[in-house]
């Protein structure tokens, strides 16, 4: 209890209503939240500064590994600030290339999304639909990369892979399937009234709140902000294609599901578009090992919203700092602000709406036992002991609940 | 308003600033910035030029004792100013500017975190990303850090867990 009479309770770093590791302090007046405050970093995995020790290739790979659902979107928004400090200039079926699983990324982690979001208000029916439908854009992803997550497509100066009529084919009938899923799940959203009156008017923020704490992606659309960094900025193929920003006033969580449904229907197009279009040639420019000192910006719309790198190379095979600003981090600043007033079960779902992502965020450690100076990382098993150990030492003691245990079973 | 237009208002405004603002490419001004000048030059392109967002700021260590921060600004999501400022390692420290961009928090509890630089003004609060028990004087990104200082959090905290570069492999 706090000396205002609110009640404090810590929310994570572990919880069951969180997915990711973070920590809330909610205070509480009755059911209703009167403040909040967030604690990031307990992904923190030192990749920038590990990427200062390996070369621009070494890092491509590091760098896609910092999320597991948008790992294009790292390892191309990286590779583009590479390229543009190296004068290099990427071929147009490369950039089509890496447009097309870009948008299949989307894809797959809007639908992600949706499940999620159906599971957070307790409509588990909809997490079983959408990750089943899912499951069509993570083969296909596999089919073109070789992988279904961390792809691996993208190289400095290009992509890796090339696409066929075969696949192009594949491709096309995959989409039909999913528009056709995505559809469906638009008239549920707009005609199911248990989801729309468990949404609307939760997890409120304002269009100025929105413009106010730099909110990015789907959670600023959503509050009226036009902005998509493909239409801003364009890089890719994206300046060729034909595509809306889809953004909407409600600024509730229904809105962001809406966004969303509305941005599947766009990526669909976006799709078919690429592989109509998609120009002959290389796919490949050739890099040298070293890159020219220089820096560069580079910006990527990422399914969460506007990711950015910034690269600065000092004329070695290594780069001097890479800096990742991952859209959850812009976006975390206004979950407080949605929380403001509501009540205590709409937390999950009011989280889960701006789709965070916290490895992105928090960009590792792998454990090394000191004793042995890093030279064997440390198993789960050494670490579940030590932590057994480290209760003993406190005085609790579950050897004998233990032994009790294994009688009765 | 085309970059070519942005470089000459703040050129105009700030005689200081005459050749120190670049335009890399399309939506892409970078400037150059000394720390006394910062705060103005700030201020007039969130007020008066509408930079109004604020997409990160980056900090970063140049070596030769000189640290940089980067001030990534944007106007509408359209065209980026890069407003960069260099500081002097054995001293680091810049003003908040929280109260004209409130999400500038996190990015300037990163940089005290990560780089040890000195925010004056930063309301107090959680740090991030480095972990409570991280301790005082162990500044990750900065050049000369290691992680073999001994001091840094390993199991049970008796020594520190070497960074896996070259160092740990030939100890």
């Amino acid at each position: 209890m706090h000396e205002s009479g609110d009640v404090r309770i810590p929310i994570g770093p572990q919880h069951p209503a969180l997915k990711e590791p973070e920590s809330f302090l909610i205070s509480l007046r009755g059911e209703k939240i009167t403040a909040s405050s967030v604690r990031l970093g307990y992904n923190h995995r030192g990749i920038e500064k590990a990427c200062e020790e390996r070369t621009y290739t070494q890092c491509l790979y590091l760098i896609e590994r910092i999320c597991g659902i948008c790992s294009h979107s790292h390892s191309t928004c990286f590779a583009q600030a590479v390229e543009e400090v190296a004068g290099i200039e990427v071929p147009a079926r490369a950039k089509y290339m890496r447009t097309l699983i870009a948008e299949l990324e989307r894809i797959h982690s809007h639908l992600l999304w949706l499940g999620v979001a159906g599971h957070e208000i307790g409509f588990d029916t909809l997490l079983m639909y959408t990750w089943r439908d899912r499951e069509v854009v993570m083969d296909l992803l596999a089919k073109l990369t070789g992988n279904r997550v961390n792809y691996g497509i993208n190289t400095i100066g290009g992509v890796r892979r090339d696409i066929n009529s075969k696949q192009k084919e594949e491709v096309l009938k995959a989409i039909d399937i999913l528009e056709d899923r995505t559809k469906y799940y638009i008239d549920l959203a707009k005609g199911e009234t248990t989801l729309i009156k468990r949404l609307q008017g939760v997890g409120v923020l304002s269009h100025e709140d929105a413009k106010k704490l730099d909110a990015v992606g789907p959670t600023a659309r959503a509050s009226g902000i036009e902005r998509d960094v493909r239409k801003d900025d364009p890089y890719a193929a994206y300046a060729e294609l034909d595509f809306k920003v889809i953004s909407v006033n409600s600024c509730d969580v229904y809105g962001r599901t809406l966004v969303r449904l509305g941005e599947l229907m766009e990526s669909f197009s976006l799709v078919r578009q690429i592989i109509r279009k998609i120009p002959d040639g290389p796919i490949l420019a050739k890099s040298s090992r070293k890159i020219p000192a220089g820096e560069a910006v580079s910006r990527y719309e990422a399914p969460r919203g506007e990711d950015l790198h910034y690269v600065r190379s000092n004329g070695t095979e290594k780069p001097d700092r890479v800096k990742v600003r991952a859209p959850t981090l812009a976006n975390i600043q206004s979950v407080s602000k949605m929380l403001e007033d509501r009540y205590l079960a709409d937390m999950p779902i009011v989280i889960a709406a701006i789709d965070p992502c916290f490895s992105c965020t928090d960009r590792l450690i792998a454990i090394h036992d000191a004793k042995d100076r890093g030279k064997n990382t440390v198993v789960w098993e050494t670490i579940r002991l030590k932590g057994i150990e480290w209760y003993k030492d406190r005085g609790i003691d579950f050897t004998s609940l233990n032994k009790k245990l294994t009688k009765l079973f | 308003m085309s970059e070519e237009k942005i470089k000459q208002e703040l050129e105009d405004k700030f005689s200081y600033l005459k050749d120190a603002v670049i335009i890399k490419r399309k939506g892409r001004i970078s400037a150059q910035v000394t720390l006394d000048k910062f705060n103005e030059v700030f201020v007039y392109a969130v007020k008066q030029m509408h930079f109004l967002a604020l997409s990160a700021i980056t900090g970063l260590d140049k070596g030769d004792g000189v640290f940089e921060v980067i001030y990534h600004l944007n106007r509408e999501g359209k065209v980026l100013l890069n407003l960069s400022v260099a500081l002097d390692k054995n001293n680091p420290e810049v003003k908040t500017v929280t109260q004209y961009c409130p999400s500038a928090d996190i990015y300037e509890r990163e940089l005290m975190d990560l780089l040890g630089i000195k925010v004056n003004g930063l309301a107090s609060g959680h740090r991030y990303p480095l972990t409570d028990d991280w301790p005082k004087g162990e500044y990750p990104l900065r050049k000369d850090w290691k992680g073999n200082s001994g001091k840094t959090p390993g199991l049970k905290g008796e020594a520190g867990v070497p960074f896996p570069g070259k160092e740990a492999q030939n100890a």
